[in-house]
């Protein structure tokens, strides 16, 4: 107030006390924003932490050699995750073979081929409505298609296909996103040699956009390696004391997909099961197999991570 | 022939036309963006396409390789017949990719691959099943002595090319065009995203290859098209208003409308 009294007659006066209480509850009210949220962001982070502590201190009496390498027991000092473990890596492997592939390939169409049509949206809107299909009625779906209708009966194959039903999606989605991200110059600049479509796909869009593409793939698998219920659709054991056939044989041609047929389990259903026992001591074995479940996620996250880094940090457009 | 050269202005009385644009309009979608252009590319001489933005120069260029096909939407009307075989580019049963190895471009902004310096040069040749190591190997370098480039990448030809500078990086995407040997090159405002010097060295470069290959530049800086052109057409709404010897057009051109734009009183 005295400052704008005292200014000189006739100059513009400004009411510089009341200017710097308006700055200063409005410095006040951005900085209740950012602790907000702060809260917000670390309630997230605190969760995720504190399940997995919660897990890890219920787990590591248990977490050892042995547990990785022990079949379920019915004592559950003995029982361990091998076949779990075994189990979900080659579910993996038929879902990563069936679905890259498949979701790569759909990508491509849908971004350099496709024309704009009623057809193609019929598509795109089929595929974004895939990723929100509930995951047990794609365990219902492959329970009639795969195992009855295909008779793969209840088998990695079943298993490994049915998951990959369920990322298709996700893979798409990322996979359309990584060749969107190629800039339009880089396409004309191949076509202006006078390179074909498939040659500017395949010299080109493709090795640009592998990273994101990569990073796509393991979000989906990730995603895939925590599935519980359309496994228990189509029928995974939950007590499995052996290991399916080995891929590697001693007669000719050494080679054998015997595997792929074989009955199984993952972890996901083994820590169900266990959690389901009375026996208190197998509660122990169900968090312990949580930790292993959880760091393989985690790692394919990093692993994610890691690769989008990297392609960002080669590739400057 | 002999008669449309005998109308080309009196500075270049002895040329011979490398392609003709007869009667020719674009449309985008219901937009006609060049309305009925006819003109004439001289084999081995320079032609300038000028004009204020939205005029139709850089579409009238993409004509020439077709760019036009790749988006959805796109038509031609007319002709453009390409000497000496007297085929029109344009024409329905004309694959765009025969006529992108026939006639090469350089982009606005320079746009090497994110591939090395060699492989960015060797990629066209690929594309036309060039295998053979020793003879990629000669015509890489000769394309890159073309280019001016030769001297400062030659030790380190597996670099990534994105190490260059913008300049550089324009004369690598040259080479890249130079290397399959077109009959026509085209620019689309080539030194626009490039600083005075780098500008003068790929003018300086443009002077030196249109000995080898017809050149067909769009340029928004009136001094470039006068520098470096030997023909000129100045295009405005999608018509084109003007065409002929560059020394005529800008020291005494024939319109009012073009007279203001080359003045800068307009544009």
């Amino acid at each position: 107030m005295n400052t704008s009294t005292s200014a000189a007659p006739g100059a513009p006066t400004r009411d510089l006390e009341a200017m710097r209480a308006r700055i200063r509850s409005g410095i006040r009210g951005q900085q209740l924003f950012a602790l907000v949220g702060v809260l917000f962001t670390s309630f997230a982070v605190l969760v995720l932490l504190a399940a997995f502590l919660d897990l890890l201190f219920d787990g590591l009496p248990r977490l050892s050699w042995d547990f990785m390498t022990s079949f379920p027991s019915r004592k559950a000092s003995q029982a361990g995750i091998l076949s779990a473990w075994v189990g979900s890596a080659l579910v993996m492997l038929v879902t990563m073979l069936a679905a890259v592939p498949v979701a790569i390939g759909a990508a491509i169409y849908l971004e350099e081929y496709a024309g704009k049509n009623w057809f193609t949206d019929l598509i795109e809107i089929n595929v974004t409505n895939l990723a929100g299909v509930p995951s047990i009625v794609y365990g219902l779906l492959a329970l009639g298609l795969f195992v009855y209708q295909f008779g793969f009966g209840e088998s990695i194959l079943s298993a490994g296909l049915t998951l990959a039903l369920l990322i298709l999606p996700i893979i798409i989605v990322s996979s359309r996103e990584a060749l969107r991200a190629v800039p339009i110059h880089i396409r004309e600049a191949a076509y202006g040699v006078g390179a074909t479509r498939w040659q500017m796909v395949s010299d080109h869009l493709l090795p640009y956009s592998r990273g994101g593409m990569l990073t796509g793939v393991i979000l989906g698998m990730a995603e895939a390696i925590g599935q519980t219920a359309p496994i228990i659709t189509i029928g995974a054991l939950t007590f499995i004391a052996f290991l399916p056939p080995l891929p590697v044989t001693a007669d000719f041609p050494f080679l054998s997909l015997e595997w792929i047929w074989s009955e199984f389990t993952v972890l996901p259903i083994q820590m169900y099961n266990w959690v389901s026992r009375p026996d208190k001591a197998f509660q122990v074995n169900a968090a312990a197999a949580g930790v292993v479940l959880l760091i393989m996620t985690l790692l394919m996250n990093g692993l994610a991570i890691y690769l989008r880094y990297q392609v960002r940090k080669k590739i400057k457009w | 022939m002999v008669t449309d050269t005998l109308e080309r202005p009196p500075a270049a009385p002895a040329a011979v036309m490398k392609a003709e644009v007869r009667n020719l309009s674009f449309f985008y979608g219901d937009f006609k963006a060049l309305k009925d252009i006819t003109m004439t590319v001289e084999e081995h001489k320079v032609t300038a396409l000028i004009g204020p933005s939205g005029c139709g120069k850089s579409t009238l260029l993409r004509c020439f390789n077709r760019m036009h096909d790749l988006y959805p939407g796109n038509r031609y009307a007319g002709e453009i017949v390409l000497k000496p075989d007297n085929v029109n580019i344009l024409a329905k049963d004309v694959d765009p990719i025969e006529v992108r190895m026939r006639i090469g471009m350089v982009f606005q902004k320079p746009n090497p691959f994110p591939k090395s310096i060699y492989d960015n040069v060797a990629y066209g040749l690929r594309v036309r099943g060039l295998r053979n190591r020793s003879e990629m190997d000669d015509r890489v370098e000769a394309a890159l002595k073309s280019g001016a480039l030769w001297d400062e990448v030659k030790h380190r030809l597996q670099d990534v090319a994105f190490a260059l500078s913008g300049g550089q990086q324009q004369r690598l995407c040259i080479a890249r065009a130079l290397a399959t040997d077109p009959e026509l090159l085209l620019f689309d405002e080539p030194t626009s995203a490039l600083d005075p010097i780098a500008t003068g060295s790929i003018e300086e470069l443009i002077q030196e290859i249109k000995h080898k290959v017809t050149i067909l530049i769009v340029t928004h800086n009136m001094q470039q098209a006068a520098r470096v052109s030997d023909y000129t057409a100045y295009m405005y709404l999608g018509d084109l208003m003007e065409f002929g010897a560059t020394n005529d057009i800008f020291m005494k051109p024939r319109r009012k409308e073009t007279e203001d734009y080359i003045t800068g009183r307009f544009g």
